[in-house]
């Protein structure tokens, strides 16, 4: 069964676009990444799957309308919106409580269990912890609860590195079992290039690619090419070169590795790579590529 | 960490009380709600307090009055004790609505609201509980505790300076039962007003003060200058002001010690009572309504 379902899935502001025909099929037990520049729609996307805005277009959220049955729905979806949402007067255990008296799936045995290894004391409100321990408290609220659909919209925003990296640690090892599934959105894509399972890009409202991790492997590869073998290289057709310390770096897409190999060091091409490759031709059209290069600076 | 065990082995679902929890997180988030009261009651002991040490004093004077005289006069404090406390709790309901729909979004914290199962309806309705139900409760509660503590001091030294028993207990009774009887049909006169209040607070942009307070201003003035008329502002003003007349607050001199005489037949049969509680389900309705499509500021 699929877990989230979409057929040309519209949403406009006054004469903005965010949404501008959406299709998308992910199955259950899958970990989507949507990726996209600042202003591609990814919130609105989201937000339109957890019922949190009105939409045109057939949308299904576990055989639900999240619009219409967004009550039921959030009985078996979860999501952490944006980091520092949790509300700044809330005691830990006032937290705990909540959940716990309104989420009829909430574990609260297995929320204590995660927080017992943190540093967390349950005497603190929300303000007086650092912005990695607020979002650590929030992945301890979500993951005690059984859903079926956990979303993500960047989650470890302003986060730092030790931070980010035992998020989806933790998610893959204590959260993730196969059954669930995960729609996850952000601008580090080299942190969750090897969860994903799925690679979705989005740009003006419209998947500009879709793809499986699987495909993605084999079909993006990326050639430092040896200089005497660039204009062989380049014959090839890359989709994208850029230079890096005087060698030319060419992204390919579905050519054999074995027609690569003579012509330099071949590897499978990162999110990142991609990403710049397929949405640098698209942004500079308007004018955003700064935009977009400095989101990705970090992580290409 | 265990492991997520599967969907065929987990127990069956622990039960939840939504509203109840909602309505407890209220109360978490906005400690003025108690707070304010119980600072007004202490206000209002520390005055009493300092009045009956000077009581001494006066000794001559107070044996003078007839009995009916004293007692009039030793109930005053316990009136003006209640009426602080009232109006503190009007003062902190009012801000309480104006925020209560509004804050969330500015804080972006009604993102975390909404990814739990609580519906907009819930939400807004445990909100209103608070001016409605649980802020008459709290008043209540303060008031008759203020009054038994004023009432055991008054009791010490009116014993000591050697004026006899205290002869303000007669009337606690009959004042409670007016307290309740008063809570009571305010909240249900006044519900309009809250509901106004919350249906601005989920509805405006910023500034859910002035949104209150300054279209019902407005549109009086749009009223007297287009038509010369004053409707919609004597709507207003006998809303605001019609309690007492609503309530049927007949004042019967002072054989009654001047409190008011409840006539609950009487407000309850009165049908602009009803009107106002159907707008204030209008309005709640549409705050519910709002809530659901208002994004995070």
């Amino acid at each position: 069964m699929a877990c989230i379902e979409t057929r040309g899935l519209r949403k406009t502001y006054g004469a903005t676009v965010a949404l501008d025909g959406i299709d998308l099929r992910v199955e259950e037990g899958r970990i989507l990444g949507l990726i996209g520049p600042n202003g591609a729609g990814k919130s609105t996307a989201l937000n339109a799957i957890l019922g949190l805005t009105p939409y045109q277009g057939e949308l299904k959220v576990l055989g639900r309308d999240p619009w219409t049955q967004r009550d039921q729905l959030m009985r078996d979806v979860c999501f952490i919106a944006d980091v520092a949402v949790l509300p700044r007067w809330m005691r830990v255990s006032q937290a705990l409580d909540y959940v716990a008296g309104v989420h009829p799936r909430f574990d609260r045995a297995k929320a204590e269990a995660f927080l017992a290894k943190t540093d967390i004391k349950r005497t603190s409100t929300v303000r007086q912890l650092s912005k990695g321990m607020v979002t650590q408290l929030h992945l301890a609220l979500v993951m005690a609860i059984d859903a079926r659909l956990l979303v993500l919209d960047e989650p470890t925003l302003g986060l730092d590195l030790l931070y980010r990296k035992q998020f989806y640690d933790t998610l893959l090892n204590d959260y993730f079992d196969g059954a669930r599934t995960i729609v996850v959105t952000t601008h580090q894509v080299e942190e969750v290039q090897h969860i994903l399972t799925d690679l979705m890009f989005i740009n003006h409202g419209r998947i500009v690619l879709s793809c499986s991790m699987e495909d993605f492997e084999t079909r993006y590869l990326e050639l430092m090419a040896r200089p005497e073998h660039v204009a062989a290289a380049r014959a090839l057709k890359p989709i994208h070169e850029r230079q890096v310390f005087g060698r030319s770096l060419m992204l390919f897409d579905s050519v054999d590795r074995e027609r690569l190999a003579p012509l330099g060091d071949v590897r499978t091409a990162s999110i990142a790579d991609l990403f710049v490759a397929v949405m640098g031709g698209q942004t500079q059209q308007t004018g955003q590529t700064h935009q977009t290069d400095q989101t990705l600076g970090a992580s290409a | 960490m265990t492991a997520p065990s599967p969907a065929a082995a987990s127990p069956p679902a622990p039960r939840t009380r939504p509203f109840y929890w909602s309505v407890r997180r209220e109360l978490w988030e906005h400690r003025s709600l108690y707070v304010a009261p119980l600072a007004a009651a202490g206000v209002v002991l520390f005055g009493f307090l300092i009045s009956a040490m000077n009581l001494a004093h006066f000794r001559h004077a107070i044996l003078a009055l007839t009995p009916e005289k004293r007692a009039e006069m030793a109930s005053i404090p316990y009136h003006i004790a209640a009426m602080a406390i009232l109006a503190t709790g009007l003062i902190v309901g009012v801000l309480y609505c104006l925020g209560a729909l509004h804050n969330e979004r500015r804080d972006r914290t009604v993102l975390f609201w909404k990814s739990l199962p609580v519906s907009d309806l819930m939400t807004v309705l445990s909100k209103a509980s608070i001016p409605l139900v649980v802020l008459p409760a709290i008043v209540f509660v303060i008031v008759l505790a203020l009054q038994l503590v004023m009432l055991a001091v008054n009791a010490v030294v009116l014993l000591s300076a050697g004026l006899g028993a205290p002869t303000a207990q007669l009337l606690l009774p009959r004042m409670t039962v007016l307290l309740v009887y008063g809570l009571v049909a305010m909240a249900l006169w006044y519900a309009p007003i809250w509901a106004w209040l919350l249906l601005v607070s989920a509805w405006a942009r910023r500034t859910p003060f002035l949104w209150a307070f300054l279209p019902p201003l407005a549109l009086i003035v749009l009223e007297r200058i287009a038509f010369n008329t004053g409707q919609f502002g004597a709507l207003l003003a006998y809303r605001l002001a019609g309690f007492g007349q609503a309530v049927g607050a007949t004042r019967r001199g002072a054989e009654m010690a001047g409190l008011p005489q409840p006539d609950p037949v009487r407000f309850l049969s009165n049908p602009d009572l009803w009107t106002g509680l159907g707008v204030a389900a209008a309005f709640l309705a549409a705050a519910v309504w709002v809530r659901r499509y208002r994004e995070p500021i």
